[in-house]
């Protein structure tokens, strides 16, 4: 708009912020491409030759994109259903199924997938329950393979639909339909020429989202891959292997997917903004009169709820059920707290939980002041090279965690610090620091939304009337931010506690968050104690987002003037 | 010292907030533009405005938008640096001063009243920033609310405040710092239509009693010419003219300003004969058109074969003779437009096209008037303005 007053500090902390920025995101990840074409101290294809040369990293690849297109068609047609069903008709229960169906985002990717390991797997309680119905001796399906992994991408992520066409539905200017219907469209003529178009950005938007987690995904294939290779696995294994080459190549190859889906995902919503440019109305949410009709609608948000509360709660039994008893049978034959009780009175089991809730809180810190200034920086005081500081601190979010295991564990394994690397491998450190960056986006963009959405002018007003810099944003900016930043901070905390893909690939034995132990207790076959850890997270996780919600809509209420 | 009668508090009221402002009334100006000058990026926003302001004066800064109006203001509190120019209040050169140190109260076009802080807290603000005394604070604070009508509002959110209650809390927030100039963003445009007639009225009296120097932005010629003193007429970041509503209605300094303010005809014809006391000019039709040479023709370079531009307003000219009139000539009526005291008539004759505002009351003496007819016009000469050659 303008250029506003200078204020003190703004260049010194646009430094700091840009210096971190280029230091963290983006030197690993530059170092990594670099180093993927050097091999033997000179420039190099050699290792893409390599890659694109070996039948399984093709197949890597190639399963990697099939199972992410079939991930988008899977999840949209389970996603836009269910938003239609639960914003365009009214019948009992409607309000509750539409808030339950948000319901997998509360699953951390690792919980998740054990969750139906526990439920489909070979000795799954559904499995059994089949086979002992049907009387066979084997089970009736084996939940292993892209079968599997697809099933698990659709449960997790259909999600992105249901709240992207769901948003869209909210926003629709239903004077649009109105005069369209008015203009001689049929009912069915209306929707597809008025309705969806009007949709297509929340469509794209999900598809974008859900191919690229799809990309990224690790847990599913982890666990019920079954070997089948997938990119974000074969990172994974290669540096397992000691082959860094091909790791390096795996993660550019896997990154520079995810951040050309990125890039069309910014153009898209860069030029086709639908905007109305009345007010508009909203549809009226049609009432669903016909008994018969109501018994279906309210039936089918029954079974999709119940299907989708199915893994929370086998989680929930299975942690009580006593560690080494449950083998043969169907549901864990024998119950105890003793789990939980566990939990918090053995060190060797709090031990995790306190180094996530370590790790996480110090990562999280560090998110929300660094992002109260970079946001502050990009939407306040419209810095130079302001595109360059969104993009850098976008780019995280678009990276794979393999990828930011990788290429964090690849720079900061020497001391050379006239090339910017220092020691953290092998350190409490790197994962801490992995998590801070993993997180960066999700907090910088809650707080610069809050920043967004207050006036200018309130900043202005402050100062006009006596107050110093440092008086307006003390007494005005901090107030006016704080619940968003809080907000975004503790989803980046709740993330963290549960953080798996790039835990597996850079923790230590000094640093073993939870859910390295969860899959540890899996292991040694000890599924109560792995659920009880489960449970937990989960229960952080509501209540999080429980809390969060509250503070969003008092700034939603706050921000009226 | 005692309870003190509300009539009394009144008084001092007024007078704690007017001390500020006792200093010298000695015709110097009080707030003054020089050369002010802003461009973002290649767009000039203003370009080289100057501006003198007397003190205790109340202006408006009025123009369509994009004219830089707030730009002004913008600058004038400190939220702008100025590529060139500077600003003076009160003899003192404010141009570097930071917005908090130039006691300059704002009152925005959003009100910009703080959600998280109650009406209290928000009047309160500038006090608690210059750590005035907390005692001091509550009773300037609550004045400050009687002042502006809302004296037991003090512990409510600002959100639950109507939008006309709003706007007050934002002008007791401004002027309890005895702000040496107070800032109005469009006071009026967040109101609805009824509500700002009469808000309008509340607020021309209130900030009179204050007595503070005032400058106001607004877009509304009514709204320009009920509130303020003088009016700056600002366009493409230049002060077109700067006087009295009567001055720019009257003597409009060039086209831009005769059409802003009102209606006008403006007619371009060229010059037909030039010598003597006498313009004489052409219509279209080659008709001639003879006006005596304006008083300050001085400022004219007037030579044959260049045109003329005339001003005559709708409402002087008439269908009937009467004693000084001249016949223009006759016109064809084409377009009626009913405005309650006063009709609007579009007559076309001698190849231009013009307005003319007649009284609906008074009939022509051969009966009514109807679209389609030929009536002749009548004028007086000295109505006819030469704004430019």
């Amino acid at each position: 708009m303008s250029s506003p007053v200078r204020r003190p500090f703004t260049t010194a902390f646009h430094a700091l912020i840009l210096v971190l920025l280029l230091w963290l995101v983006l030197y690993p990840n530059a170092y990594i491409l670099v180093q993927s074409f050097i091999g033997a101290g000179a420039l190099t294809f050699a290792h893409y030759i390599e890659f694109f040369g070996s039948a399984s990293e093709r197949e890597a690849l190639w399963n990697s994109l099939w199972i992410s297109g079939w991930s988008v068609v899977l999840s949209g047609l389970i996603g836009v259903p269910l938003a239609f069903l639960f914003y365009r008709f009214d019948f009992p229960g409607r309000k509750v199924f539409a808030a339950l169906a948000s319901l997998p985002v509360l699953l951390p990717p690792l919980v998740g997938v054990i969750s139906f390991l526990f439920l489909y797997g070979e000795s799954g309680i559904l499995s059994r329950s089949l086979q002992r119905w049907f009387g066979l001796r084997e089970p009736l399906f084996s939940f292993r393979g892209a079968g599997a992994i697809l099933f698990v991408h659709a449960y997790t992520m259909y999600v992105y639909f249901y709240m992207f066409v769901s948003a869209g539905l909210k926003r629709l200017d239903y004077t649009l339909v109105e005069a369209a219907r008015s203009l001689g469209a049929s009912s069915s003529r209306a929707f597809l020429r008025v309705t969806l178009p009007q949709l297509a950005p929340s469509l794209v938007g999900a598809s974008l989202l859900t191919f690229m987690t799809s990309m990224a995904s690790f847990s599913a294939p982890y666990i019920f891959g079954g070997g089948i290779r997938v990119l974000s696995l074969q990172i994974y294994n290669s540096k397992l292997n000691g082959d860094l080459e091909m790791a390096m190549v795996e993660t550019v190859i896997l990154a520079s997917s995810s951040i050309l889906v990125l890039l069309l995902l910014q153009r898209y919503e860069g030029t086709s903004k639908y905007r109305s440019t009345t007010k508009g109305a909203r549809q009226p949410v049609t009432l669903v009169s016909h008994p018969l009709k109501r018994l279906l609608a309210g039936g089918a948000g029954i079974v999709t709820v119940a299907f989708l509360l199915l893994p929370h709660l086998t989680l929930f039994l299975i942690s009580f059920a006593k560690d080494g008893t449950w083998t043969m049978e169907i549901l864990p034959p024998r119950y105890t707290i003793e789990n939980y009780a566990r939990l918090l009175s053995d060190s060797s089991f709090l031990e995790p939980i306190l180094n996530s809730l370590q790790m996480a809180a110090l990562a999280t810190s560090a998110n929300f002041v660094f992002a109260l200034v970079a946001a502050y920086l990009i939407v306040r005081q419209q810095v130079r090279g302001r595109a360059l500081l969104g993009s850098l601190i976008l780019l995280p979010w678009a990276l794979p965690g393999t990828v930011l295991g990788l290429s964090l564990a690849s720079t900061f394994n020497q001391n050379s610090l006239w090339q910017g690397r220092i020691l953290l491998v092998g350190t409490y450190w790197l994962l801490p620091l992995a998590y801070f960056i993993r997180h960066m986006p999700v907090v910088v963009r809650a707080v610069q939304a809050s920043f967004e959405q207050f006036d200018p002018a309130l900043e202005e007003a402050a100062r006009s009337l006596g107050g110093t810099w440092i008086y307006s944003v003390r007494r005005v900016v901090l107030p006016m931010v704080l619940p968003g930043a809080l907000a975004g901070s503790l989803l980046a905390f709740v993330t963290a506690l549960g953080e798996f893909v790039t835990s597996i690939v850079i923790y230590t034995i000094h640093n073993r968050p939870i859910s390295i132990e969860i899959l540890a207790q899996l292991r040694q076959f000890n599924f109560g104690s792995a659920a009880a850890y489960s449970v937990f997270l989960i229960f952080l996780i509501g209540a999080t987002f429980v809390v969060s919600q509250k503070y969003l809509s008092d700034i939603g209420d706050g921000a009226v003037s | 010292m005692g309870q003190p009668d509300p009539e009394q508090r009144q008084v001092v009221v007024t007078d704690s907030l007017r001390s500020g402002l006792s200093s010298r009334g000695n015709g110097m100006p009080y707030l003054e533009l020089r050369n002010l000058t802003q461009q973002f990026g290649s767009q000039k926003a203003l370009d080289g405005l100057n501006l003198s302001i007397e003190k205790g004066e109340l202006v408006s800064l009025l123009g369509p938008s994009g004219c830089g109006k707030t730009t002004t203001i913008r600058l004038i509190a400190g939220f702008l640096e100025p590529t060139a120019g500077t600003v003076w209040i009160d003899g003192r050169d404010v141009t570097p001063l930071p917005p908090e140190r130039r006691r300059v109260g704002i009152v925005f076009q959003s009100y910009a009243l703080f959600p998280h802080l109650n009406v209290f807290d928000n009047v309160g603000f500038g006090l608690r920033a210059a750590k005035v005394p907390r005692r001091q604070i509550e009773s300037r604070v609550h004045r400050a609310l009687e002042l502006v009508n809302l004296p037991n509002e003090a512990n409510r959110a600002v959100f639950e405040l109507s939008g006309g209650e709003q706007q007050r809390v934002a002008i007791a927030r401004a002027v309890v710092i005895e702000p040496q100039i107070l800032l109005l963003d469009e006071p009026l445009s967040n109101l609805d239509a009824s509500l700002r007639q009469r808000t309008r009225q509340q607020l021309r009296e209130l900030i009179t009693s204050l007595q503070t120097t005032t400058v106001f932005v607004t877009h509304d010629q009514e709204e320009a010419f009920a509130l303020s003193d003088r009016i700056a007429l600002l366009s493409k970041g230049r002060c077109q003219q700067f006087g009295t509503a009567r001055d720019l209605y009257d003597h409009p300094a060039n086209e831009f300003v005769a059409r802003f303010i009102g209606r006008a005809n403006v007619f371009t014809l060229p010059f037909a004969a030039v010598g003597g006391d006498c313009l004489c000019l052409a219509w279209p039709s080659g008709r001639e058109l003879r006006l005596r040479k304006p008083a300050d023709s001085a400022r004219f370079h007037i030579q044959a074969g260049q045109s003329c531009k005339l001003l005559l307003r709708p409402e002087k000219i008439g269908f009937e003779e009467r004693a000084g009139t001249i016949r223009l000539f006759s016109a064809r009526l084409l377009s009626y437009r009913f405005a309650g005291a006063w009709s609007e008539w579009e007559a076309e004759g001698e190849g231009v096209r013009l307005w003319i505002a007649h009284s609906g009351a008074s009939p022509t003496s051969d009966g009514p008037l109807a679209v389609g007819m030929t009536k002749d016009l009548w004028v007086r000469v000295e109505d006819f303005q030469v704004l430019d050659v």
